[in-house]
């Protein structure tokens, strides 16, 4: 028998994919007023995963716990994630941490946050989003494996576990794909293309409010979360000019040549 | 009677998680709203126990497209974000 699987998932609170971020007028904060927020895709994407970990073998799951940094707004991620088929979620309220000030909880804080919880309440397998879709930092797995000394398998594009305990994960890298495997515990990370997450039925998050959220605070962890680096601008990506049709040869040629590509 | 006030249930619930599921429609809630009711409304007299459920079958087969057109979408934008 393998040794039932405690999973992690952690899951962020992000602006909605389908929603364009624009700077503030000051140039500091991505505009957060006003904005739609969702479950980051790739934390779906790993709460899906755990739970086809459990749908997959009678037994072989024993718990799956969601847990969210950041501030009392992350809650919500946590309700989505638990709607999915969560069956607790642990909110660490960080103070200071606002939606518009959301990316100033690093990557580094988060993986301590996460070892240290971790360590308390204890677990053999972490599922996370290889990244969130708003700072693209895709760190914090690595991180917390580096932190946690377990071994990692990043972008997982397949999971797989045997009755020894042994997770094979298969990975797509350029020209092909990869297995690797490792014994228990470890820490993987989502590629896009894993799973489909399920959509969540109306009846599913009238449930999920009865289940348990518990709180904590970094300094519960004993986690420092001050912000390491520094905002020193932000700005939009600059806007596309429009292209032009040419009516002949000749000034296609001339154009070229105006801009020195011939 | 039962079995009657059983679909009924059936049929508010359905309803229910159209209506929920509409909240992300990409035109609109409003626009979805009104053809969700109006859709509903056409077929409120219908009291044949057969046709409620072939009708049933139907808003189901509806909010499986629904779902699919929801997942390729996000699916969608996040490869053309992150892996073109």
């Amino acid at each position: 028998m393998p040794p039932r699987l405690n999973i992690i998932v952690p899951v962020k609170r992000v602006i909605d994919y389908a929603i364009k971020p624009r700077v503030n007028s000051a140039k500091n904060i991505v505009e957060t007023n006003g904005v739609k927020f969702s479950l980051n895709p790739f934390c779906e994407i790993a709460v899906e995963e755990a739970i086809r970990l459990r749908e997959s073998k009678k037994d072989l799951v024993e718990s799956i716990t969601l847990v969210s940094a950041g501030s009392a707004k992350a809650q919500d991620a946590l309700r989505s994630g638990l709607a999915m088929g969560a069956d607790k979620a642990t909110l660490i309220e960080c103070p200071g941490i606002d939606d518009a000030k959301s990316l100033s909880l690093e990557p580094l804080a988060v993986a301590k946050l996460l070892k240290a919880y971790i360590d308390k309440e204890g677990a053999n397998l972490v599922i996370l989003g290889k990244q969130a879709i708003d700072d693209d930092s895709n760190q914090t797995g690595q991180m917390l494996a580096g932190l946690l000394n377990w071994p990692q398998a990043t972008n997982a594009s397949n999971v797989a576990v045997d009755d020894d305990g042994i997770v094979s994960v298969t990975r797509e890298v350029d020209g092909g794909s990869e297995t690797l495997s490792a014994p228990l515990p470890i820490v993987i990370t989502t590629d896009l293309r894993l799973n489909v997450p399920r959509y969540t039925k109306l009846q599913d998050i009238m449930k999920a409010k009865k289940k348990k959220t518990d709180k904590l605070t970094p300094s519960d962890l004993g986690v420092d979360i001050a912000p390491r680096l520094e905002v020193v601008s932000l700005s939009d990506p600059p806007k596309r000019l429009g292209g032009s049709k040419v009516d002949s040869v000749d000034s296609l040629i001339s154009k070229l040549k105006d801009v020195g590509a011939i | 009677m039962a079995a009657s006030n059983q679909l009924r249930y059936k049929v508010i619930r359905q309803y229910k998680q159209l209506l929920y599921m509409g909240r992300e429609y990409p035109r609109g809630y409003q626009f979805f709203r009104d053809r969700l009711h109006s859709g509903f409304m056409n077929n409120a007299n219908i009291t044949d126990d057969k046709q409620i459920e072939q009708k049933l079958r139907f808003a189901e087969f509806l909010e499986k497209e629904i779902e699919a057109l929801y997942h390729l979408r996000k699916y969608r934008a996040m490869k053309r974000q992150y892996y073109d």
